[in-house]
């Protein structure tokens, strides 16, 4: 099996577009060959991870194709950087890698991407539709593209994400073709009972025990509620591609390519597993690294980026109340989403309430959280998986409502009446 | 070269050997400055890939691992070639990249688990342009 470009591929790579189009398809050649893929596919739209920023060879590889006058050719969006530039003054890092981060973000937008900065380019207006081929990079935006919209992507990352765009090609492999698609393993929650599976702390949950479950398989789900909303959807995802390498999944009446199991199936013999009450316990509990009672210093929400549902979710919680002084609240979110939720009077109330919106970044991956005294407590599987070893912080995860009813109080609460057996 | 081996990056390099006994994420468990691993929960957290002949199974962890693995390429703390049993995108460009960017280059091999398992048992092994491994 051998790698075959087309006239166009080979003009590229000859220099005709460019040098930057000859370096991003001889990276392009490269990855496909090692991907045993036999030709490459077009390609209708890119997210670029490699804006954030991780030291010097990144910013090398930006500049030397942004000098060399690369343009994406395909409508190109941007994942978080390591700055909020709406709210430069969070910024605790140092000078240079602030400096550096900042170059780097300048780099993509020459080179003609959207000055989006969010991991959730699947909350903006324009989004890919069923059946488009992408060049996804950020891996929960990369498995709620396979799984929620039904637009294909491999598990792309840094520095490719940029070639496919300069190029509008990609490798024919992985996620992008028909029989890789199908679900090797069924997960059923039917044993759960739906008082918990009405709860949105139940998905990120679901999420983290199948991530870590499945390898690189793609599980298909059943026993969920049928119609489940896209944030829940969201929640599933990223907190499966933080405790494994989820970049796919189905669930049964809920995803396009799941309206059964047999279809998600299509035709593969796939072992049954239950999940259990016990099993999502366990998995809170892997998730929680301090104690409830203690004194809480900081609640994150928002990873990946909040909704403008999850928003007015959270200032019907509120009801106006502000958090403890001693408590910071930050809410992650991308500025297209602040500019929603301004429009509704809902940022002003959020401030008014005490609380931080960070746009263009997060709160897990850039020093922008102030020093924490006590317990971080998150609604994000993916934030809870990450911040123990990134800040250093010990986290309890908890619904969107004990993350409220504890910034209000300023110590951690739980409700663990929901998480009873029946 | 066995047939069931593949060169996913050639290039000619020489080392100690050091068989991880789990695989790494390059991203957050690895510090480009030093050449370490910094996985707290890794059970060789602090040991030195730099210059080494390394030998990982597969790979793991974020997609942000190539910009890691390209910047300890650059500076000449990464592992001077890596031996795998499956091939991972996220590893490979990282090398490519590095490759194209600085000319230099990091070779990774693909082999059987009866070549993977003699590598990791060995103290030195030297990887040609070909790609033949010795050891």
């Amino acid at each position: 099996m051998t790698l075959t470009l087309d006239a166009r591929d080979e003009a590229m790579l000859a220099g005709d577009h460019g040098d930057a189009a000859a370096l991003s398809m001889r990276v392009i050649a490269r990855v496909a060959a090692s991907m045993q893929a036999e030709m490459l596919l077009d390609i209708t739209g890119a997210h670029i991870d490699s804006c954030l920023y991780h030291g010097q060879a990144g910013l090398d590889f930006a500049r030397r194709l942004a000098d060399e006058g690369a343009r994406v050719i395909v409508p190109t969006t941007l994942n978080v950087s390591s700055l909020d530039l709406l709210h430069p003054e969070l910024y605790r890092g140092d000078n240079h890698t602030r400096t550096q981060a900042l170059a780097l973000m300048e780099a993509y937008e020459e080179m003609g991407c959207r000055a989006t900065w969010t991991c959730a380019p699947y909350q903006l207006e324009d989004r890919p539709a069923f059946g488009d081929n992408v060049a996804w990079a950020e891996s929960n935006a990369i498995v709620f593209a396979n799984s929620v919209l039904g637009a294909r992507t491999h598990r792309y990352g840094d520095f490719i994400d940029i070639c496919c765009a300069i190029t509008g090609r990609a490798p024919a492999a992985g996620l992008h073709l028909d029989h890789t698609r199908r679900a090797q393993i069924v997960f059923d929650l039917s044993g759960v009972p739906d008082r918990l599976l009405d709860l949105d702390v139940a998905y990120p949950l679901i999420g983290h025990h199948v991530g870590k479950l499945v390898g690189t398989q793609i599980p298909v789900l059943t026993g969920i509620p049928q119609a489940t909303s896209e944030d829940r959807l969201k929640a599933i995802g990223s907190a499966g591609a933080s405790s494994g390498s989820l970049a796919m999944f189905h669930v049964v009446g809920s995803t396009p390519e799941a309206p059964s199991l047999d279809a998600a199936l299509g035709g593969n013999d796939a072992a049954t597993h239950p999940i259990t009450v016990g099993d999502l316990r366990a998995a809170r509990d892997q998730l929680t690294t301090a104690s409830v009672g203690g004194r809480l210093g900081a609640v994150s929400l928002g990873t990946p980026h909040y909704s403008v549902a999850e928003f007015g979710r959270l200032v019907e919680l509120l009801q106006g109340r502000t958090v403890h002084p001693s408590v910071s609240v930050y809410v992650n979110t991308g500025r297209d989403i602040v500019h929603e939720i301004s429009l509704r009077g809902w940022e002003r109330a959020l401030v008014d309430s005490g609380i931080q919106i960070v746009t263009d970044t997060c709160t897990y991956i850039t020093p922008v959280m102030a020093d924490v005294y006590g317990t971080a407590m998150t609604d994000s599987g993916k934030w809870a998986y990450y911040a123990p070893g990134n800040l250093g912080l010990d986290v309890v995860f908890g619904s969107v409502e004990d993350c409220v009813e504890s910034a209000v109080a300023g110590e951690v609460r739980r409700d663990d009446s929901v998480w009873a057996d029946a | 070269m066995p047939e069931s081996q593949r060169v996913l990056v050639a290039g000619e390099a020489s080392g100690l050997v050091l068989a991880l006994d789990e695989p790494l994420s390059f991203w957050g468990g690895f510090e480009s400055e030093s050449g370490t691993i910094i996985d707290q929960a890794h059970p060789q957290v602090g040991e030195s890939l730099a210059g080494r002949v390394v030998t990982m199974a597969v790979g793991r962890g974020s997609s942000s691992a190539s910009t890691v693995l390209a910047e300890a390429i650059r500076l000449g703390t990464s592992p001077a070639a890596l031996i795998m049993r499956e091939p991972d995108e996220i590893v490979n460009l990282g090398a490519i990249v590095a490759d194209e960017l600085y000319g230099i280059t990091m070779p990774i091999l693909i082999v059987d688990a009866e070549t993977f398992a003699a590598v990791a048992a060995a103290d030195r092994a030297t990887i040609s342009a070909a790609g033949s491994i010795t050891f």
